[in-house]
């Protein structure tokens, strides 16, 4: 069964149609990249798939269920997790807090036990802790637990960005974008990071991205829009041989 | 458990012996003058509204700016339960001996007004909640009017006289003891993994709903708690003044209230508090300067937002901090 279904998903925003009658199925463990020029959609699809957008019509599953028009907090729930094209980390928190948080979906402890502080809230704070530590660690960010997230370096922002969806334990991990803003020798790191978070945790990736070199280096599949439909579905190699997607690229001839 | 109960009953001990020092029951004759009791006392009160306006201004990062409007619900609500049935509810505690006694019904009514003010704090969160912004603001600032104008048309309330007669349930050691309380609580649910839902809303409500944050619910939440606390203090106000009138609630109450956490820190409870200290000082302490008094208070608030934008305290906490920062992580590590 696939993860991930999109079928015939048309989004307008008034008389502009954003995304036409799209079809997208990403099979489980799969690292899957869209890609297109500025104004295809992109975006618009990343934000029905990740709850911030209502499709206008047309159906999203994920795992088996209907989630399109849900509320993003709940699109977490069922296991989709995304990062930013702009990071958005919590900035004043610690870099251990912006990690917690991402816990908070599975938390049991009740406010009256975290007042009167229960047992209940005790070892759940604690094994929050080690997780999210767990974490830090595997994303090379442990030494910086304590610290803002504001004052992280630009490349420590994006992996800390990864590491707290990652908290939320997704079966789907979207990203955004992540390459932006990296230079060349960052972004050859993030290739390898995706990759190997995929091989780890054995799920699916989701990229978004300009980037050609990430995106051809790192997807086994490249999904190409242009004006909201899809023209040209394969592997990389396929993908760059395509008169489509050259001519949506560099213009007709 | 036995050593929390410990200092549970250290802390009401001391309060009550505080309370009678500064009242002049224990060692007759010494005694602190009237007038600095109750400036102490509503200081006690202000630090209960200014903690529980902090957790929905500061931590949640949702703009209130009718805390007076819960005050009052509280306060008329415990007020109008103990004038009515204040004597047959002590005569239900006739057992226990007067303080103890009065307590009870204190405890009862201030109940009463907390879950009266948690169900208006309800009524106007969610609909105001559900949205990003600032409709939290614009609806409490209308709130905080319409329910004193309710109030003051109110006949059973008193309306325009002012509501008269309440017994004197409250004083100093019960003041203090739900200063105390609202500061454990406020800052227990702020430490806690709820507490940090209400930071990551204030800090990106759109990366907290993106990481599983029901942000509608964490709002709610925390603006019903502060409602409520808010509600209590009203009821510990009217319950030591026995006079409460809708004046007392006005916006200029809740505008109070917000200078107390911006001048100590939006963000901080050690700032709450000494920020609402420090407001009562600061009020009385220029109270001899007369015309100028409000002039000079201006005059320093402008200073700290000149030089000081972020408040006294910022985010930080004089207590608490250090133990967190020592705290090791205990796990092998598990290398990437």
């Amino acid at each position: 069964m696939e993860l991930l279904d999109l079928r015939r998903v048309t989004m307008r925003f008034g008389g502009l149609t954003a995304v036409k009658d799209l079809d997208l199925t990403i099979p489980p463990m799969a690292l899957y990249g869209l890609i297109g020029p500025n104004g295809a959609g992109k975006t618009t699809i990343f934000n029905m798939i990740t709850g911030v957008y209502r499709p206008t019509s047309g159906e999203i599953r994920f795992d088996g269920r209907p989630i399109q028009g849900m509320k993003p907090w709940r699109i977490t729930d069922y296991g989709i997790a995304r990062t930013f094209q702009n990071i958005r980390l919590f900035a004043d928190l610690s870099v251990l807090d912006n990690v917690k948080v991402a816990f908070a979906s599975r938390q049991r402890a009740t406010i009256l036990s975290a007042v009167v502080r229960g047992p209940v809230h005790a070892s759940e704070e604690e094994r929050i802790e080690r997780e999210a530590y767990d974490l830090l660690r595997i994303f090379r960010l442990d030494g910086f637990a304590l610290e803002q997230a504001r004052n992280l370096p630009y490349g420590s922002q994006r992996r800390l960005e990864i590491a707290r969806a990652m908290a939320t334990r997704p079966k789907l991990l979207c990203l955004d974008e992540p390459a932006a803003g990296m230079n060349p020798h960052e972004a050859q790191d993030l290739m390898a990071l995706i990759r190997w978070i995929r091989d780890e945790f054995r799920m699916a990736i989701f990229l978004v991205e300009h980037n050609m070199k990430v995106v051809m280096g790192v997807c086994e599949t490249v999904h190409v829009v242009d004006y909201g439909s899809t023209i040209c579905l394969g592997t990389p190699a396929e993908v760059q041989k395509d008169p489509r997607t050259i001519e949506a690229y560099l213009g007709g001839a | 458990m036995i050593r929390r109960l410990a200092i549970f009953a250290a802390v009401v001990a001391a309060l009550w012996a505080l309370d009678a020092l500064l009242s002049g029951t224990l060692v007759p004759g010494m005694m602190i003058s009237p007038y600095v009791l109750q400036v102490i006392t509503l200081a006690g009160i202000n630090v209960i509204l200014a903690v529980s306006l902090n957790l929905i201004n500061g931590f949640t990062g949702q703009f209130s700016i009718g805390h007076a409007g819960f005050m009052a619900i509280g306060a008329y609500t415990s007020a109008f339960f103990s004038v009515n049935f204040g004597s047959s509810l002590e005569r239900v505690f006739r057992i226990l001996p007067e303080g103890p006694r009065r307590g009870a019904v204190l405890l009862l009514v201030l109940a009463a007004g907390a879950v009266a003010a948690a169900i208006a704090g309800f009524l106007v969160g969610v609909p105001s909640l559900r949205l990003r912004g600032d409709y939290l603001a614009i609806v409490t600032l209308g709130f905080g009017e319409i329910i004193r104008v309710f109030i003051l048309n109110i006949d059973a309330v008193g309306g325009a006289r002012g509501l008269g007669g309440i017994p004197k349930y409250s004083n100093f050691g019960w003041v203090y003891f739900f200063a105390i309380a609202s500061v454990v609580v406020v800052s227990r649910i702020v430490n806690s993994s709820f507490g940090r839902t209400l930071l990551a809303v204030r800090e990106d409500e759109i990366a907290a709903e993106a990481m599983g944050v029901h942000t509608t619910r964490a709002k709610v939440i925390s603006f019903v708690i502060s409602s409520a606390m808010a509600g209590i203090a009203g009821g510990l106000f009217a319950h030591y003044l026995m006079y409460i009138h809708t004046n007392s609630f006005t916006f200029l109450k809740s505008i109070e209230i917000i200078i107390m956490i911006v001048l100590g820190g939006m963000g901080s409870i050690t700032g709450s508090v000494v920020g609402a200290v420090l407001y009562i000082v600061l009020t009385e302490g220029l109270r001899a300067f007369e015309q100028y008094r409000m002039v000079t208070f201006s005059f320093l608030l402008i200073l700290i937002m000149i030089f000081r934008p972020q408040g006294l305290m910022g985010h930080r906490e004089l207590f608490g901090r250090k133990r967190r920062e020592a705290r090791q992580p205990s796990t092998p590590s598990i290398e990437a």
